[in-house]
């Protein structure tokens, strides 16, 4: 069976292979991580027009473009691509790329394991998407799939949905033990843990989530599928179950999911502040308890998104304190962004504005979750536009951005080539312009009790509403900027230094730009980039 | 090449072959339900779920095959097996969270959700949905017993139950046992071992299959019998599911020691299996406790 594998050896010094099957058959970290960026971008782009097509009909009041049960569809698909598709990938390509280049690796620990992790995602994402050319049409439940409207109202094509969620949580899993592996055993010598970027250490914690929490996603749809199909009375009353215990089930990996998101981009923003800072990350151990603090406690909160399902009190008051302790963290790493800039030498590139408005904009969304995470408030807020506002902030401005600067940062090393920095600059405006201009009203749609998911809306919203679908379409066109700039600077552009940032640090400015095929074939001689005598 | 470089494989064809056959598992397995819960012929759904499964079955074997065979040509260097050790520990690590879901489901019913439809507790209003359920574990009468008619009788956890955590305990015990005479290079005790571990292991099935045929012809426990029912095959199913692949591992290993594979000081593949063999048995005495005996 051992010619199925080409005969290349390993010892180091062959390129790439040419044609399609460097795509398919490939161990490479390099070209798994480029996979997986482009496909996370084409998602971002399939999942952002559906977006558009809900901000299209919530243009104005009444139905105006799509019936009610397409546009169930169309949220409930927007929220899982975004998700599953566009947000998770890019960190996992960004950890692809970056992880072995960082800590001296001569690639990932489980090569062959990885392609894999990447291969199942295209085709989970394509019966996910023919699920809407389905009889009875796609998902229309939410991205949270609540019991009984996933199970006792869903279309049929429900069962397609949950296989191929289990697809997703199977790449996921291996993703994760091979990004574990690695950095728990392909460091450079000298490189002990706490000497290591935070953009490593995150994806560390992160990985531990994932492993932790997709297994449970995996068990909640597959008591979907039971009592779908066979019978089963988990999420009935009628036969002794709850509806109530799906949710608990979901958020259980809901809320660790939301931090996997999150928590890589805290690793990109503590890599990038400091470069343009020309500073060394204030605080860098109390990052990394941070961190991990905040990965603990995310276990321990999850029925704060359940507060108006009717939970005993005590239950209500312990995911109320919890979910507030977040903020302590979380204020610390924002706190330690803060003095990273402080009486830096700063310049502001296209990745730093970038990482900027996420610290400014994703501190916004955190302050709205602190509102949130108020029990007897959020009996008014739940299930408004402001929960949208609220993690549309952390997620857009938030994970969205931060894998913005990561690609900006980290493009040239990448490419061996410079991107058009005004290009860039004109980017991140009116990125960021779209971004405000979208999400910000719908903090005041939701106060004033419009709520989510819903596809006509009372005329005292049509004002605020009006002004959200502009800054969406600005937003979303502003995208092919980056697109264009992306292309462009794969094929061209002036030619990058290895050390690419003047305030760059870290293993990965050593190699040239662009790298070779197999970084570091000898583990290199390590520096901290942290500690002055290092 | 020296051993003590890292080996970092070439291209290779089996991931891609891998995820085409997932995916025919996984279509093939949605049209077939679909198709059966409709009452219509599942036969495309059938014929794309085997396809991809024999597929997938070869294509494991293969990739496996590959894996044992650079093993033993020397290309793994110590990090290597540190790398496949810290794989297959944080994937029990990830099997174990997915039956702590079953467990959280379990405790989350029998603790809060039935009593609360009983009408006890701070939640007790939920018994205005069933005037008169009463609440009790296990539970033989659920609140719509049109619906799901609670089963009449239980699995005494003292016979069949009780033989079967013996058995697997014992199966632990005996796979140590191998793993130490491997260390001494004792092949033909080795063997000894290994086939008395898969032969407990096959009986625990065989007993766990009589006891799902009791439970549907003669207890009236089934899928439908209401949640009770509904815990009792999701946790003691997947388990079943975990202990028929931990046997057809042992087989596996079994036949790489009669073929003369393993060394002394190196036989990572026959640690993983084991660790995997005492994984089910930790949570089978889970089961055993919490779905059976308490």
């Amino acid at each position: 069976m051992g010619s199925l594998e080409q005969t290349v050896h390993s010892t180091g010094h062959h390129g790439p292979a040419s044609g399609i099957t460097r795509w398919l058959y490939t161990t490479n970290h390099k070209d798994i991580g480029t996979l997986y960026l482009i496909f996370s971008l084409t998602m971002f782009f399939i999942g952002g027009c559906m977006a558009l097509t809900i901000r299209a009909e919530l243009f104005q009041p009444g139905l105006q473009l799509v019936r009610p049960e397409f546009f169930n569809q169309m949220t409930t698909s927007h929220g899982l691509i975004m998700v599953f598709g566009a947000v998770m990938p890019a960190f996992v390509g960004l950890a692809n790329w970056l992880i072995p280049m960082m800590i001296g690796a001569p690639d990932m620990a489980l090569p062959r394991m990885n392609n894999w992790s990447f291969w199942i995602l295209p085709f989970a994402f394509f019966m996910m998407l023919s699920t809407l050319l389905m009889e009875g049409g796609g998902p229309n439940f939410g991205w949270t799939f609540y019991a009984p409207l996933s199970t006792t109202y869903a279309p049929p094509s429900v069962t397609f949905f949950i296989f191929a969620v289990h697809m997703m949580g199977i790449s996921s899993i291996m993703g994760a033990i091979n990004v574990i592996a690695t950095i728990l055993n392909m460091r450079t010598p000298g490189m002990k843990l706490m000497d290591m970027p935070l953009f490593v250490w995150t994806w560390l914690i992160t990985a531990f989530l994932l492993i932790a929490v997709m297994p449970v996603l995996a068990g909640v749809v597959t008591m979907m599928l039971m009592d779908i199909h066979f019978g089963t009375s988990f999420f009935d009353a009628a036969g002794g179950g709850d509806p109530v215990l799906f949710q608990h089930v979901f958020w259980f990996f809901g809320h660790p999911e939301v931090y996997i998101m999150i928590l890589p981009a805290f690793g990109v923003v503590s890599e990038i502040i400091p470069t343009f800072a020309r500073k060394r990350l204030f605080g860098y151990t109390s990052m990394v308890y941070a961190t991990a603090s905040i990965a603990i406690l995310s276990f321990i909160v999850w029925a704060h998104h359940m507060f108006a399902v009717g939970m005993p009190l005590a239950g209500e008051l312990f995911f109320m304190y919890t979910t507030m302790l977040i903020a302590v963290p979380t204020g610390v790493k924002v706190f330690n962004w803060v003095a990273t800039m402080f009486r830096g030498s700063m310049t502001f590139e296209t990745p730093m504005l970038f990482a900027l408005a996420f610290v400014v904009l994703f501190t916004i969304g955190g302050f709205s979750g602190l509102m949130l995470a108020i029990a007897p408030a959020d009996f008014q807020y739940h299930d408004t536009y402001f929960v949208v506002a609220h993690f549309h902030y952390v997620l857009v401005p938030g994970s969205v951005f931060a894998i913005m600067a990561a690609a900006y940062f980290w493009l040239p090393k990448w490419t061996g080539h410079m991107y058009n920095e005004s290009m860039g600059k004109l980017h991140f405006w009116l990125s960021f312009i779209g971004v405000n201009v979208t999400f910000f009203p719908m903090h005041f749609l939701g106060l004033a009790g419009m709520p989510r998911r819903i596809p006509d809306y009372a005329l005292q919203f049509a004002d605020f509403n009006m002004v959200a679908t502009f800054g969406a379409f600005l937003f979303g066109f502003s995208q092919l900027l980056f697109v264009y700039n992306v292309i462009s600077c794969i094929r061209s552009g002036k030619q990058a230094t290895d050390k690419v940032w003047e305030g760059s640090h870290g293993l990965e400015w050593t190699l040239p730009s662009p790298p070779p095929y197999h970084s570091f074939t000898e583990p290199p001689v390590f520096k901290h980039p942290y500690k002055e005598n290092g | 090449m020296s051993t003590q470089a890292y080996y970092v494989p070439a291209q290779s064809r089996w991931p891609i072959l891998a995820s085409v056959s997932l995916f025919l598992i996984a279509f093939g397995a949605g049209t077939l339900i679909n198709a059966l819960s409709a009452n219509a012929g599942g036969g495309l759904g059938l014929s794309l779920l085997l396809i991809g499964a024999l597929c997938m079955g070869l294509i494991l074997t293969g990739w496996f095959g590959h894996v044992i065979d650079e093993s033993r040509r020397g290309l793994y260097s110590d990090q290597m097996d540190r790398s496949f050790r810290w794989g297959m520990s944080w994937f029990i690590f990830s099997e174990v969270m997915f039956f702590a879901a079953f467990f959280g489901t379990l405790f989350y019913v029998r603790n809060l959700s039935v009593p609360w439809l009983g009408g006890e507790g701070e939640k007790g209003v939920a018994n205005m949905l069933w005037q008169g359920f009463e609440a009790t574990w296990p539970l033989m009468k659920t609140p719509d017993m049109a619906a799901y008619p609670g089963p009449a009788g239980l699995i005494d956890p003292l016979h069949l139950p009780l033989v079967n955590t013996l058995l697997l305990l014992s199966s632990s015990v005996t796979v140590t046992f191998a793993h130490y005479r491997l260390k001494q290079d004792r092949r033909p005790q080795v063997i000894a071992w290994l086939v008395l571990t898969i032969a407990l292991g096959t009986a625990f099935l065989v007993f766990q299959a009589l006891e799902y045929v009791e439970a549907y012809h003669e207890l009236g426990l089934t899928l439908h019998a209401g949640i009770y029912g509904a815990t009792f095959f999701i946790l003691t199913g997947f388990h079943g599911m975990h202990v028929t692949l931990g046997t057809l591992m042992l087989v596996i290993i079994l036949l790489r020691v009669i073929r003369g594979h393993f060394e002394p000081d190196h036989h990572f593949g026959f640690e993983a299996v084991s660790w995997y063999w005492h994984f089910v048995d930790v949570v089978w005495v889970g089961l055993f406790l919490f779905v059976y005996l308490l």
